[in-house]
């Protein structure tokens, strides 16, 4: 499957809506049964595409969040109000309905179990998508390859999948959960509460000498600032892989 | 909304780049015609807002390539790009 998921001429394919898991007020996960679908990689991302009556056109991308282990295809949006593509899919979409798309999409943000180096994740808001699928397919493929995940909201009830990350964290599998709170200090909250700087990252990330694997995906600005502390920090640019959603976290 | 925060980076036109080239090109390395760079197109800058995509190199910023898309044609520059490395399909 993963050896045919990046052949191929791309093609749009009709996916239906089986599942809807609300994850926090503004982000749902959608799960489509997609039966033309060629399997995906972990990271891998799809285009959406939404036909008007009058033929306007409107393409957006989204991560992959479930892994490559799942039969359904799921993405996980984030609903943004001037958004174009986002407030039909989180709110109009119902069960049964179907949504153009095509994919996989992507070979360069993707991480596969077998790599040996320890992995370390950083995710801004809706960037924890790609993420999640990069854990959900550690542990349905019960890798113990050490993993860090540093994942930065603005609040609480921001978090997506924060039921899911408690759960994986506690399976004493070799994952390590870190957030971080930009917007919010509440009562008895023991993760951090500021954006990710350097003392931050000291804290978490693994040590240069283990050249950990390091995946970056958020709000542009979010990711180059957490790049570029890595790379200060004197870990190899190389070793960096970053993925941009621009200003809103999805653009639409 | 600034420049900065607009801009994304070669994962962005996976799809765009796989229309043309038909095969997976994020994990593909370019050189950069202006100052040699060598890099996966997963890291090069993008911008969409513009008419067409605009591709940047990620050390010195010098375009890549421009892509516009429209009524059933691609217009492709590549000038910047010296050469493009990719494994068989």
């Amino acid at each position: 499957m993963a050896g045919t998921a990046v052949l191929g001429r791309l093609t749009w394919q009709f996916g239906t809506l089986a599942d809807v898991v609300q994850e926090t007020p503004r982000v749902a996960s959608l799960y489509f049964d997609l039966p033309e679908w060629q399997g995906h990689l972990a990271g891998q991302h799809v285009d959406v595409r939404l036909t008007a009556e009058d033929g306007y056109v409107a393409e957006r991308s989204y991560s992959i969040a479930s892994p490559p282990e799942d039969p359904r295809v799921a993405l996980t949006v984030e609903r943004l109000d001037d958004g174009e593509v986002s407030p039909y899919l989180v709110g109009e979409l119902r069960l049964g309905d179907k949504v153009e798309l095509r994919g996989p999409i992507g070979g360069f943000f993707v991480w596969r179990v077998g790599e040996s180096r320890p992995l370390f994740l950083i995710g801004g808001g809706s960037g924890v998508v790609p993420l999640m699928a990069m854990l959900r397919h550690r542990e349905r493929m019960r890798s113990n390859t050490p993993a860090r995940l540093l994942y930065s909201s603005r609040t609480v009830t921001d978090i997506i999948y924060r039921a899911e990350l408690d759960r994986l964290a506690a399976a004493g599998d070799g994952l390590e959960v870190y957030h971080t709170l930009t917007r919010e200090k509440p009562d008895g909250w023991k993760g951090f509460t500021r954006r990710v700087d350097q003392a931050m990252m000291q804290e978490v990330a693994w040590p240069q000498e283990q050249m950990p694997a390091v995946y970056i995906c958020g709000p542009t600005t979010f990711v180059e600032a957490a790049a570029s502390l890595l790379v200060s920090m004197g870990y190899p640019p190389a070793t960096i892989k970053t993925e941009r959603f621009g200003a809103t976290g999805g653009s639409g | 909304m600034t420049i900065d925060e607009m801009r994304l980076d070669g994962n962005a036109i996976g799809g765009l780049l796989r229309e043309i080239f038909a095969i997976e090109m994020t994990s593909a390395v370019g050189t950069c015609a202006h100052c040699g760079a060598v890099n996966e197109m997963g890291r090069v800058q993008v911008y969409v807002h513009a008419p067409g995509t605009v591709v940047r190199c990620p050390s010195c910023e010098a375009v890549l390539m421009r892509v516009v898309r429209g009524r059933g044609r691609y217009w492709f520059d590549m000038t910047g790009v010296r050469t493009m490395e990719f494994g068989e399909t």
